[in-house]
């Protein structure tokens, strides 16, 4: 049987090795024009963050947006990019304790901060109890905003934990209480075309009862 | 997207000497607005002045017995402190009926005021638009206009302000603080804050070209039975078709302010006497003059409906 770290190798082989070869057919063209008119030096900026616990430097174009410095600077490809204009939260990172978007903001304006990806969660080995809640109770069909679902889901539950209210929140002087309602407008920042959205409530449900 | 220089300013006087200094720069705070339209190419800006980390984040009590909100305080900070929900429900409410926890945990309060409009005219770059480029004309007017204005529009545009929080801001009679770039302040009433669209819709708000906004102050509590009922699309997650916040004194008086209708957070205080008499003869003097097309008509008798739902609500 195929271990998830194998899995994972060949997957990643395959869409590598696409995306290389639609690269070399793209950069042709514009190699050539950007040899007929040498554009301006472009303005970059250093940045210092932790990402997972690690300290990561980088000097980067201003225009970087933190998911593609965690994609493409540092690899962390965990982190997906689904429509790259905050709507549908694939992107979602957990910066300073709180969930973001990370594709609706600039790497360079997080110098000093501390990030967690998917990747910092957990490991195959050593899954955060979210993602093996979502193992457990089915919480995904194709994956691909699995990983911002995760990462969302373990900041709202620390969001109900610190009275943040809601939009279903009845009583907005009392405490919000971890109920499906709760959860259903808290992750709705979280779009899944596979609609497994009932699953990933019940193992939000699960880690939050398992908590209590 | 258009390469621009970046800085970090650590206080009010920083940023708009560094505004000074950059014809054409922008502040950026939260970001999750402004961002999006530079991948689009709607704005361009040749510098940003990052001004999210001048510690304009707290959230003060005033010696009138109100609140001073810092103009970095995130909307989440916001929604969630205890006086906030104790004594200025509406604004809670507000806050979370926008958006999604994660752009919640990164805008701001004055970046919630300037948001720009979610016409989807103003973000398709191959239609015209008046805001995005003045004089090119408005595909709305005579496009699908469902989510349009239906007061306050001129010939030249039709779009709405999408913000929730600001209808609130507008319901407490919210006073916006800024300082300009000869380093002089002003306090500017909510009412005041935003331009008609007229011929020039591209001119959003009375600010001058580098004021800052570093605050939002509200009055005294006005006790009465807050309650914001924003009808959208769908459940979470979406812009207002429309939107209404009430406060509701005991005695039926209270304010009624307008989301997803105008330009503005939209309030006439002089209709609000007709408060305790119902829904029908507020909706008389908020909207009247109202201007519709066959695709948005359906907003005045929403605004009525909902109105009279939320009333009744409020008598409990």
């Amino acid at each position: 049987m195929q271990t998830p770290e194998e899995y994972e190798l060949s997957r990643r082989g395959v869409l590598v090795g696409g995306a290389a070869s639609v690269a070399t057919v793209a950069l042709v063209p514009a190699v050539a024009a950007g040899a007929a008119t040498a554009p301006a030096a472009t303005p970059t900026t250093k940045v210092s963050f932790k990402v997972n616990g690690a300290d990561r430097e980088l000097d980067l174009d201003t225009r970087v947006s933190l998911l593609d410095a965690l994609r493409e600077h540092l690899h962390l490809t965990g982190t997906k990019k689904g429509c790259d204009h905050g709507q549908c939260g694939a992107c979602t990172v957990i910066v300073d304790g709180r969930r973001i978007n990370s594709c609706l903001t600039l790497a360079v304006m997080h110098d000093g901060e501390n990030i967690t990806t998917i990747e910092g969660l957990g490991t195959p080995d050593r899954m955060h109890a979210m993602q093996d809640a979502f193992v457990e109770h089915d919480g995904y069909q194709c994956g691909y905003c699995t990983p911002g679902q995760i990462c969302s889901a373990v900041a709202v539950l620390d969001e109900i934990r610190a009275g943040v209210p809601s939009h279903v929140t009845a009583d907005l002087t009392a405490a919000p209480t971890v109920t499906a309602a709760e959860l259903r407008e808290r992750m709705s920042g979280n779009i899944c075309r596979c609609g497994a959205y009932s699953n990933i409530i019940d193992a939000i449900t699960g880690v939050a009862g398992a908590k209590a | 997207m258009k390469s621009f220089t970046y800085e970090r300013v650590d206080t009010p006087a920083a940023a708009t000497a560094a505004f000074a200094r950059t014809p054409g720069a922008r502040f950026i705070a939260g970001g999750t607005n402004l961002l999006d339209l530079m991948k689009l190419e709607i704005e361009t800006p040749p510098h940003l002045i990052d001004v999210s980390h001048i510690a304009l984040d707290k959230i003060e009590a005033t010696p009138e017995g109100g609140l001073r909100i810092g103009a970095m305080v995130r909307n989440t900070d916001l929604a969630s402190d205890a006086r906030v929900r104790r004594d200025y429900g509406l604004l809670t409410r507000a806050l979370v009926a926008g958006a999604s926890g994660q752009l919640r945990n990164k805008a701001t309060t004055a970046g919630n005021l300037l948001q720009r409009t979610r016409c989807p005219y103003f973000y398709d770059t191959n239609q015209p638009c008046n805001k995005r480029k003045p004089g090119s004309g408005c595909a709305a007017i005579g496009g699908f206009n469902r989510l349009h204005a239906v007061v306050g529009a001129s010939e030249a545009c039709i779009a709405t302000h999408p913000s929730d929080m600001a209808v609130a801001m507008r319901a407490l009679d919210a006073t916006v603080e800024t300082v300009d770039a000869g380093g002089k302040a002003r306090a500017i009433p909510i009412a005041d804050f935003y331009r008609a669209p007229a011929k020039t819709p591209h001119l959003e708000t009375v600010l001058a070209p580098g004021e800052l906004i570093t605050a939002v102050t509200l009055p005294r509590p006005v006790g009465g039975t807050h309650i914001y009922h924003k009808v959208r699309d769908r459940a979470s997650y979406a812009f207002a078709l429309i939107s209404v916040g009430v406060i509701v004194q005991r005695d039926g008086t209270g304010r009624v302010a307008l989301g997803g209708v105008g330009y503005k957070p939209w309030r006439v205080e002089g209709a609000e006497a007709a408060l305790p008499r119902g829904a029908r003869p507020v909706v008389d003097g908020l909207l009247a003059g109202a201007k519709t097309t066959h695709e948005n008509a359906y907003k005045l008798p929403l605004v009525e409906r909902t109105l009279a739902g939320v009333l009744a609500q409020a008598k409990g």
